[in-house]
């Protein structure tokens, strides 16, 4: 059967007129429709990273030189903590729920989430968290204890910040907590009929394994925030050590949450890679079933690597050789993904169009951040390097180079999905390749400034390391170049593109299925699962769809080549 | 002629480790060595280089080589061979990097042990030095503590001013918080690195009591009393530092030495290294402690055992002045140092509040 064939199996009337047409000012309401969600997150979750990459490059401009020049330190302080926040919290967390939103249900044939009114909740409590952040920059008392905001320098800095900075964070995990219910029952309970677990996309392997880490992890982050909240409002002591209080138990809590906010924010977009890759690769994934373990096992192993954070906080040598070992052992399960993504694409027919330069470009610069984060995870070298501009060089390949271009690849990837037209190609590839090259030329030079003996968040430095400072800093303003002809490109495109067909990219899962832009309840009539989610290069075989439908879950499809 | 695949993979294989070993010995990404525990953390480090270096290239090769091998070609709309797997290829790609991850793990955890990780509290003898208490500014941090007040007895701050040994940096309560009474766990001493394995047992044979505040270090050697912003160390001698802060957490970092441990307010953290190289070098609180974090640094000079001795002479003579001086201006000879100071010492500590203000 040809993919052509198969679609119209799947759904036999595909052109048929919506009764309802979707309004564009839909998506500025509490639509409790997932496709509107989904966008809804991801518009929002861009321009909260234009906000935080420009806060980035003030950064950069102020480290051009070695002396403090263009923000008072105040100011830099509360740029570098309000970049943090807004990257991690509103930019790749939120994008990552904007994705798991759109995709899960069409990809698992069902027609919305499990609760789609508490997926509305969940995402109209980002808007305000992430107003209320950045405007404490206008206001004149923006939190500029860092990130981490460890006490006691969170205590003892603006008041009125720290309030706000733990307000907006307190209500951003929140959002995530109620997503991750929602995604977690979803995936387990709404798959269409005949969609075990192994037929299921590694995307939703990947969600399942992200939402089970934010549902154990936030609410401990939550928890230290609370007491933090005590501490600085109403004068207890829980952290403060001048009463009797621990300042390192906040960061045993805090980390608790942000390691695994790491892969939180890295896990969606291996599952997005994993879709992206067997597409334009047109080969099937190479070890579907070591791609998806391997998420829950990193998944795992996640939960009981935290303290690789405080390998300096004067925690005892056993605990740091436990989770030195916890964290080495976390390379396994990556390096997993990592050779199953090459050996996917060796011997593939490889589009090199934008989705793919993306992906590719995820390849190259993800492993850069795997490595440097094997070396960090060594206690002897941890202890050299450890608040250096080495670790902020590793988060950056994982979190730039990982999870920003995995988004920007699945943007490219699902963008004739989600609005109906095709993007632009050229300005695709132009984007793709500034990006890759402005991203290199950041943070490549901060591993050795780290090393040499740079520290972090620091607004002035030895005039030694000023020529590797500016070499970072005029990258990081081809990062912002090339964020426009992408902005340019999506919103023209998404206006006057050329339409999209149906399946733009001959993919196999459920989601090219549907109409493009899918209809308001996805599928008109429950797609029938006849092939593997990657079955590409598979020899066709006439499919009796009642055979298909007659079979129990979690039973191998006669179909289905997969071996799974 | 067509040469074989085993031949190229074996080529490649060979041009791979050499590249990964040279590069490993060569990378020029490390400043000087000035310790002995560095020379351990480089050789680990190079050793981690070489095999992070061979695992780069094979990932970044092949994708390379993949881009050009096995593009479409224009017109092909097939797809690719259906291959979804191969078992022992999997098998052998989990197992490699578990056995590099182990064996980085064996190496960490011999140069951990190596520079004292596990041994943290092998000499842990040093006294309150009488010297130290006539120091001039540390009376001042003494009697803050016995300020008018605070005159209930708190076996909290006990523990916690017994912890820090040096009176001169014990934590200064801070007056606006209310303390907590005898809670346990107060006051301790935080496990860092200890000696090195060959020094286990001995008494390191220089210490250094290291105070640390925004944004400035205070060193005091209690061994002759002297009070310095800058830390000098002789060549060859095991350093023992113990440190604490005064407000928030700073972080004790000489890149040249390879070492770094949090100073944390309310608790004794430390460090042993034996400096082997000198020179002057930086030392940088690594940990972010307020807007001018980054210019909390000052010099650390490593000299030779009789340069160190006549920079101690030279610091003894200039603190027997200014003591001198002090003693001088004591209208009333009755009064004890810690009688004529306590109006004033409220106002001599350093809070964090009132240089937050000064910074605003």
């Amino acid at each position: 059967m040809t993919q052509a064939q198969l679609q119209e199996t799947a759904h036999i009337p595909t052109l048929r007129e919506e009764p309802g047409d979707r309004k564009w000012w839909e998506f500025f309401t509490f639509s409790t429709d997932h496709k509107v969600i989904g966008i809804q997150y991801l518009v929002t979750s861009f321009i909260f990273y234009c906000i935080g990459g420009v806060m980035a490059d003030l950064v950069r401009t102020e480290l051009r030189t070695p002396d403090i020049d263009f923000v008072t330190p105040e100011v830099y302080n509360s740029l570098f903590t309000l970049h943090a926040t807004i990257m991690i919290f509103l930019w790749i967390v939120p994008a990552g729920a904007g994705f798991a939103n759109y995709l899960i249900p069409l990809m698992i044939g069902a027609r919305d989430m499990a609760f789609p009114r508490l997926n509305a909740v969940a995402f109209w409590m980002i808007p305000p968290a992430g107003v209320l952040l950045t405007l404490s920059l206008a206001v004149g008392d923006a939190p500029d204890a860092g990130w981490t905001s460890y006490p006691p320098l969170s205590l003892v800095t603006g008041q009125v910040g720290e309030a706000i900075w733990i307000t907006s964070v307190l209500l951003l995990g929140t959002s995530s907590i109620l997503g991750a219910i929602n995604f977690l029952v979803t995936i387990l309970k709404m798959r269409v009929p005949g969609m075990g677990v192994h037929q299921m996309p590694l995307f939703c392997w990947a969600m399942l394994a992200t939402s089970a880490l934010v549902l154990v992890s936030t609410p401990v982050l939550s928890g230290a925030l609370i007491l933090l909240a005590f501490d600085l409002l109403a004068g207890t002591t829980f952290f403060n050590p001048t009463g009797g209080g621990d300042p390192v138990v906040y960061q045993h809590m805090f980390w608790f949450y942000s390691h695994p906010a790491v892969y939180i924010m890295i896990l969606p977009f291996f599952g997005a890679i994993s879709e992206i890759l067997p597409v334009h690769a047109r080969k099937p994934i190479f070890g579907y079933k070591a791609i998806a373990y391997s998420s829950l096992a990193i998944s795992f192993l996640g939960l009981i690597v935290w303290a690789h954070h405080m390998f300096t906080s004067g925690i005892p040598g056993w605990l740091r050789m436990f989770f030195m070992i916890t964290t080495m052992i976390i390379a396994v399960p990556t390096g997993i993904k990592i050779f199953g993504w090459l050996a996917t694409i060796w011997g593939g027919k490889i589009s090199l169009n934008s989705p793919m330069i993306f992906a590719m470009g995820f390849l190259g610069t993800f492993v850069i951040g795997g490595i440097s984060g094997v070396m960090l995870a060594s206690v002897p070298f941890d202890i050299h390097v450890h608040d250096t501009y080495f670790v902020v060089a590793h988060l950056h390949y994982v979190l730039f180079g990982g999870s920003v271009l995995g988004i920007f690849a699945a943007i490219y990837h699902w963008f004739p999905k989600m609005t109906g037209r095709m993007i632009n190609e050229f300005w695709g590839k132009v984007h793709a390749v500034l990006t890759i090259v402005g991203l290199n030329m950041t943070f490549l030079p901060m591993h050795k400034l780290g090393m040499m003996g740079m520290n972090r968040r620091i607004a002035q430095y030895d005039p030694k390391f000023t020529s590797l400072n500016e070499i970072c800093t005029y990258g990081s303003y081809i990062l912002a170049i090339s964020t426009l002809p992408f902005i340019i490109n999506a919103v023209w495109s998404w206006l006057y593109g050329p339409k999209a067909a149906n399946n733009p990219w001959r993919g196999l899962t459920l989601e090219w299925m549907t109409t493009s832009p899918p209809a308001i309840e996805n599928f008109e009539k429950l797609p029938v699962l006849t092939t593997g989610p990657y079955d590409y290069g598979v020899s066709e075989k006439i499919v009796d769809v009642n055979k298909v439908l007659s079979i129990k879950l979690d039973e191998p499809y006669p179909t289905i080549e997969s071996n799974v | 002629m067509k040469i074989p695949s085993s031949i190229w993979t074996l080529l490649i294989g060979i041009v791979l480790t050499l590249a990964s070993l040279w590069y490993g010995q060569n990378h020029g990404l490390l400043p000087t060595a000035a310790s002995d525990e560095a020379v351990l953390i480089d050789g680990l480090f190079n050793a981690m280089m070489t095999v992070s270096m061979s695992i780069f290239l094979i990932v970044e090769g092949v994708l390379v080589y993949s881009i050009f091998k096995y593009r479409r070609r224009a017109g092909d709309n097939e797809d690719g061979p259906p291959i979804e797997g191969n078992v022992p290829l999997e098998i052998l790609w989990t197992a490699i990097p578990a056995i590099i991850v182990i064996g980085i793990s064996v190496y960490s955890f011999d140069v951990y042990n190596e520079i004292g990780g596990f041994n943290p509290h092998a000499a842990h003898e040093a006294a309150i030095m009488q010297e130290s208490i006539s120091m001039p500014g540390t009376a001042i941090a003494v009697t803050l503590s016995d300020t008018p007040g605070s005159t209930e007895q708190n076996l909290n701050q006990e523990k916690s001013d017994e912890a820090m040994q040096d009176p001169s940096t014990a934590a200064v309560p801070n007056p606006d918080t209310p303390q907590m009474h005898n809670r346990s766990g107060v006051g301790s001493v935080a496990p860092t690195l200890g000696a090195s394995r060959e020094k286990e047992g001995e008494a390191s044979q220089l210490v250094v009591n290291v105070s640390a505040l925004q944004y400035a270090w205070i060193f005091t050697y209690p061994d002759t009393g002297v009070t310095t912003g800058e830390l000098h160390v002789p060549i060859g001698r095991e350093v023992q530092m113990n440190m604490t802060a005064n407000d928030v957490i700073h972080a004790f970092w000489i890149p040249e030495f390879r070492l770094k441990q949090d100073v944390i307010p309310g608790r004794q953290t430390e460090i042993r290294f034996t400096p082997k190289t000198p020179g002057d070098y930086s030392l940088i609180c690594a940990e972010l402690c307020g807007p001018y974090h980054g210019a909390m640094r000052t010099q650390v000079v490593v000299e030779s055992q009789p340069a160190f001795d006549s920079w101690m002479q030279e610091q003894l003579v200039a603190s027997k002045d200014t003591l001198n001086q002090a003693v001088s201006i004591n209208p009333a000879d009755n009064m004890s140092v810690d009688e004529f100071l306590a109006p004033y010492s409220k106002y001599m500590g350093i809070h964090p509040e009132m240089l937050h203000q000064v910074h605003h």
